[in-house]
């Protein structure tokens, strides 16, 4: 089992969902994060003081799979998510222990999907 | 024998001011600090509808209007303790434009007590985000007798030093503008700045547009209300009024344009308000093209004010109380004497029927009593909220604590919190 984590522009979003759909992913955790890659911030101005390195708006998306669904998974966000400039995000993708379901308290693969 | 047409028309403009205090005030200022802090200065303004409007029915009025000389010129005496011996068919015994038909002497109290209420209310933007909510209490409280009944009575009240003098002001750009301003700068140097390495960006700028918008509609109280009728004069400043306010506004968005390369809402949204202040003494006195030349004045000089001088200076005038009220307040009082049009007041029969000339109509001498009365204002203003707060640091204390600070003023002063993450 694996955790896929990955860190989109927020104006992507749309397109991930639908390619993960796509790929029959049907299960994902988003939420609001701010942070900045090698863009960098962005400069804001609030009566004419300068603020720099503001962090910019993301979504990170949290996805649990089976082994044999990483591939395709990795691929449909990336098939979303890439326009080819700086700021496109980054995926990660950790092993994963354990995943219970809380209704049936199945464990492991059986869990996930 | 009281009209009733204009006795509706201040009622309805004293309504117009209050709602410039809560909300419009609060949302504007509100929307400027961390979200930490946004109760807590909607709390200040709040806080100074329910004081002033207690001491002010209780002596402050009477104190600032009254005939009596407790200081010759400069304060009344307690004779209208708790409004005592105003009947409410008793006319107002003072009138701008229309002497023939007074409003009733309570419209005329209620009235200057929303002036009283909203000046210390601007005030409150200096001091954002640091100040303990007793302190403010008590600065509140002590600043309206130091400073705002005198200056209103100077300006205003029947045998006021300067009204005697002819100054021209006809909505406050002594008593409630250049007085905020200078209060403002005073007590921002008392408190010492913010400890947060970063003083922005403002959590909600929606807030601050609404609540400028709500200040530029109670304004048409503030300004075309001082005629205390409801006659030409008061639809002659309300023209000047929008006027003002429009030009403050673009110009600052153009000059943040042509120097930062966007127009911002809050560089705007700040114009506007500059321009409400420059044209508060002027609105009854002056044509439009003196509003617009006025509004422009405001808007670039407040700019540069607000954008360079600040910075350079280093003082935390957080929400530019003084940068904006205090700066277009006094080139509102000095350009009314300059820009005073004498065929705008003379229909009315106002200054025996010559009608008030500013400088550039041949009245040089208008000019010098208003410079002396903003000379005084700024004085009076700087050196009373010093003292108040001198008065108030070494009994209350005038900061909250670091920790305190760092947590934010709505938990640690009022405990509770503007917005939830989770419910």
């Amino acid at each position: 089992m694996k955790l896929i984590v990955a860190i989109i522009q927020p104006f992507r979003l749309e397109e991930v969902k639908q390619a993960l759909y796509g790929a029959d992913v049907q299960l994902m955790t988003v939420s609001e994060v701010l942070g900045h890659g090698r863009q960098g911030g962005v400069t804001e101005i609030y009566r004419g003081s300068r603020e720099t390195g503001n962090l910019l708006r993301k979504i990170r998306l949290e996805i649990a799979i089976n082994d044999d669904f990483v591939d395709r998974t990795v691929k449909a966000i990336i098939t979303g998510a890439k326009t080819g400039e700086l700021g496109d995000g980054k995926i990660f993708v950790y092993n994963l222990e354990e995943c219970i379901r809380i209704r049936t308290e199945e464990r492991g693969q059986h869990a996930i999907g | 024998m009281i009209s009733n047409a204009n006795n509706a028309w201040v009622l309805l403009s004293a309504a117009l001011i209050m709602f410039m205090t809560v909300p419009a005030l609060g949302l504007f200022y509100g929307g400027l600090v961390k979200k930490k802090n946004v109760l807590s200065l909607m709390m200040q303004s709040f806080v100074c509808l329910l004081v002033v409007s207690i001491l002010w029915v209780v002596v402050g009025y009477s104190l600032a209007f009254s005939p009596g000389e407790l200081i010759p010129g400069i304060l009344g005496d307690f004779r209208w303790t708790l409004l005592n011996g105003i009947s409410p068919i008793d006319p107002s015994p003072y009138t701008v434009s229309d002497p023939k038909g007074p409003v009733s002497h309570l419209t005329f109290v209620i009235f200057q007590c929303m002036f009283a209420v909203i000046t210390p209310a601007v005030v409150s933007g200096a001091f954002a985000e640091r100040m303990k909510f007793s302190a403010f209490l008590a600065f509140s409280v002590l600043w309206l007798f130091v400073v705002y009944i005198p200056l209103a009575h100077m300006a205003w009240s029947i045998h006021g030093v300067f009204a005697q003098k002819g100054l021209m002001d006809f909505a406050g750009g002594t008593v409630v503008e250049i007085n905020s301003g200078f209060s403002a700068l005073a007590g921002a140097l008392m408190l010492g700045k913010r400890r947060n390495l970063r003083a922005l960006p403002p959590h909600n700028l929606t807030y601050t547009q609404i609540g400028a918008a709500m200040l530029w509609f109670g304004w048409f109280g503030f300004n075309a209300g001082s005629g205390l009728a409801a006659d030409g004069l008061a639809s002659s400043a309300f023209v000047s009024t929008n006027t003002a306010a429009a030009a403050g506004g673009l110009i600052w968005a153009l000059l943040d344009w042509l120097l930062q390369k966007r127009p911002t809402v809050l560089g705007a949204v700040t114009g506007s308000v500059a321009g409400l202040v420059v044209i508060t003494p002027a609105a009854g006195f002056v044509n439009v093209g003196g509003a617009l030349v006025l509004g422009l004045a405001a808007g670039a000089v407040c700019y540069w004010f607000v954008v360079s001088l600040k910075a350079k200076f280093g003082y935390d005038d957080s929400l530019d109380a003084f940068g904006v009220h205090g700066v277009a307040g006094v080139i509102g009082t000095l350009g009314t004497g300059l820009l005073a049009a004498p065929f705008i007041t003379a229909p009315f029969g106002m200054n025996g029927g010559k009608g008030f000339a500013g400088f550039f109509y041949g009245n040089p001498a208008s000019f010098a009593v208003q410079l002396e009365a903003t000379v005084t204002a700024m004085a009076l203003a700087f050196f009373g909220t010093l003292a108040v707060f001198v008065v108030v640091r070494y009994t209350i204390g005038l900061r909250v604590s670091e920790k305190e600070e760092a947590i934010g003023l709505d938990i640690t002063q009022h405990n509770e919190k503007a917005y939830t993450l989770i419910e």
